[in-house]
């Protein structure tokens, strides 16, 4: 056994602990305990109730939360398919398609989503939207989204195919397989907790994305995230805590959801060597 | 099909990768219903050329005949060979039988030919109740016999293995040894198979083709292969030996005699005649050497006894001649009682008629 160096020996490593802890989860506590105080106030407590759950899905704004709420996950859903396709795609020709001219490129222009600015982004497809006449709305949120959502779904999928011994292949190939057969009937399923876990983070950055939205989604059409946004402009009201807690749910549940399927099968996929 | 008839026909096959050449020139015949063995160190090109005729790699040069077709343009899908690979390669997300299934599946086989080859398979490789296991709930023997059974399942003329023996502990290996055999005899598949183990490929090849760099030294039987090598490579490899450096010289009625630098001397056989008094090797396996009391010793070849090593049903010495090398003899163990040789010893040795071969380079 390698000698391990106990990390918590160090100087000053509770302080820091403590201090990072603070101000990453402080924030995220305070709004959650406050989504459920029976009060206008965002500050005061005045005891424990679900009314600002009940205002989100019946109260004035409930219409507005609804359209967009509907507009998130629809256009989440569409764009976490259409990325998965794409990356999977991606995937199987820079992981299995040997070596290729332009292939280090490739692989630098499938993951420059994740490296470039948002805001830069945001900017540059706007422009290039007007540029080509093309009408901010639904459909442009969703163009946008599928376009940075690939490097999300396709880092867990190439990572899970890396892990899988070509020799599979190979054998489904030598059992009078075509090769579309080989990728459908054994690639495939071995490739599908990385697939499923592609999807699932593709998903969650499309319902989270807030700054590309914003510039792109035109007038009239809002998703959850921006429709917040909109609301907490004119003042923070307690709903708005609610509503985040119920984001923030859904997003713990989905990054949980994705890490235990991208963990699940992985003795067992290479051939033991 | 007719005895004799040629299963797979190589024809100077070149496989280069980029710069290095793995195959360089390769020529061999395998026939129908045999057991062939591709023998070699590693990176001696026998997993190429296997992966050649398997057509998971395009061949750079030289064409590969099954049967008398070129399948050098086959994709694997078409060509009517099957695999068993080093690690079996099972597919984890399906059944025992699903596995076995698959090629069928492929073919278009209908689902009662489907069940019946199955079961009949299974049964064949001893595995007839495990067909709903998963690959993952086997051992490593059960494993192999699957990977087996999935090659055999659609009925290839040929069937390719990939050092599958490999991975396995030394009983279950020797078991396997048997089995295989006695699985192709019944079936009557031509086998076509890698190893690296010249013990696996001496019990159960009907021949052999030693590589080595790329290249087919020496085809033949086992036998051929163990007492005729025809360089000092094939010699090395396969078994253990004593080369020594000789002078050659020809003697009455054609018998040709080796002399030691120390001035022992005996006849020795040859495939080709070599030139009068030139410089040569030959070749002695240690058990066709024995030992004998120093007065009894007809060849002048004696020495002491460097060193007994007991090897169980054998006892090997080490033997330093007067004035000359040293070699390897290999007794069988009698018991305590008969063992009258210890280190430190003088003794004489004897070699068995015929077993001096000349080694041509």
């Amino acid at each position: 056994m390698r000698h391990r160096i106990n990390i918590r020996r160090y100087p000053g490593f509770l302080p820091v602990t403590i201090l990072c802890l603070v101000v990453l989860y402080a924030p995220l506590l305070v709004v959650m305990v406050y989504s459920f105080n029976d009060s206008l106030s965002i500050t005061r407590w005045g005891g424990f109730s679900f009314r600002w759950y009940m205002d989100i899905f019946t109260g004035p704004e409930s219409a507005k939360f609804k359209d967009a709420a509907w507009n998130s996950l629809t256009i989440a859903l569409s764009a976490a398919v259409a990325s998965t396709i794409i990356a999977t795609a991606a995937a199987v020709a820079m992981v299995r398609g040997g070596a290729f001219r332009g292939k280090a490129l490739n692989l630098a222009l499938i993951s420059m989503p994740i490296m470039v600015p948002e805001i830069v982004t945001a900017v540059a497809t706007l422009v290039f939207f007007s540029a080509i006449g093309f009408t901010l709305g639904y459909l442009s949120i969703l163009v946008a989204h599928i376009v940075f959502c690939i490097p999300f779904a396709y880092l867990p999928i190439a990572a899970r195919l890396q892990g899988i011994d070509g020799s599979y292949e190979e054998a489904a190939q030598d059992l009078y397989a075509s090769r579309f057969q080989a990728f459908l009937r054994v690639l495939m399923p071995l490739m599908a907790p990385g697939i499923l876990a592609g999807f699932l983070l593709a998903f969650i950055i499309s319902l989270d994305d807030f700054i590309i939205t914003n510039f792109i989604k035109g007038a009239g059409i809002e998703t959850l995230p921006t429709a917040i946004f909109g609301a907490v402009k004119q003042g923070i009201k307690p709903n708005i805590m609610a509503l985040s807690t119920l984001m923030l749910s859904v997003s713990i549940i989905i990054v949980t959801l994705s890490y235990f399927i991208s963990r699940y099968g992985r003795p067992g996929t290479k051939a033991e060597a | 099909m007719a005895e004799g008839n040629i299963a797979i026909d190589v024809r100077n096959a070149v496989k280069r990768f980029g710069a290095v050449t793995a195959l360089a020139g390769a020529s061999l015949t395998i026939r129908d219903n045999e057991f062939f063995t591709l023998l070699g160190p590693s990176g001696c090109g026998k997993t190429t050329l296997l992966r050649l005729i398997a057509g998971f790699e395009e061949i750079t040069e030289g064409e590969i005949l099954l049967y008398g077709e070129d399948i050098g343009a086959l994709p694997p899908n078409r060509r009517p060979i099957n695999t068993v690979f080093q690690h079996y390669a099972l597919f984890p997300h399906m059944t025992v039988a699903e596995n076995v299934a698959f090629g069928m599946r492929r073919l278009r086989w209908s689902k009662a030919d489907i069940e019946d080859q199955t079961g009949r398979i299974l049964d064949l490789v001893k595995l007839g109740d495990l067909a709903a296991r998963r690959p993952a709930q086997l051992s490593g023997g059960q494993q192999q016999r699957v990977a087996l059974a999935r090659a055999m399942a659609p009925g290839p003329k040929v069937l390719l293995l990939d050092e599958p023996l490999s991975a396995l502990d030394l009983k279950l290996r020797q078991a396997m040894r048997i089995e295989l055999k006695q699985i192709q005899k019944e079936t009557g598949i031509t086998f076509v198979f890698v190893t690296h183990d010249q013990e696996e490929a001496l019990t159960m090849s009907d021949r052999i083709a030693v590589m080595s760099a790329g290249e087919i030294r020496q085809v033949g039987t086992p036998r051929e292969i163990y007492e005729a090598p025809v360089d000092r490579f094939v010699a090395d490899f396969i078994g253990e030996t004593n080369v020594l450096d000789v002078t050659v010289h020809r003697g009455p009625e054609g018998v040709w005699t080796c002399r030691l630098p120390g001035g022992a001397a005996f006849p020795c056989q040859t495939g080709r005649p070599p030139q009068d008094g030139a410089a040569a090797h030959v070749l002695i396996r240690p058990e066709r050497l024995s030992l004998v009391s120093e007065a009894a010793c007809e060849n002048g070849m004696t020495g002491v006894i460097d060193q007994a090593v007991y090897l169980g049903t054998d006892i090997q010495y080490g033997v330093r001649l007067d004035g000359g090398p040293a070699l390897l003899v290999r007794a069988q163990n009698a018991g305590e009682s008969a063992e009258p040789f210890r280190p430190g010893d003088r003794v004489g040795l004897a070699i068995a008629p015929g077993a001096a071969r000349l080694l041509i380079d």
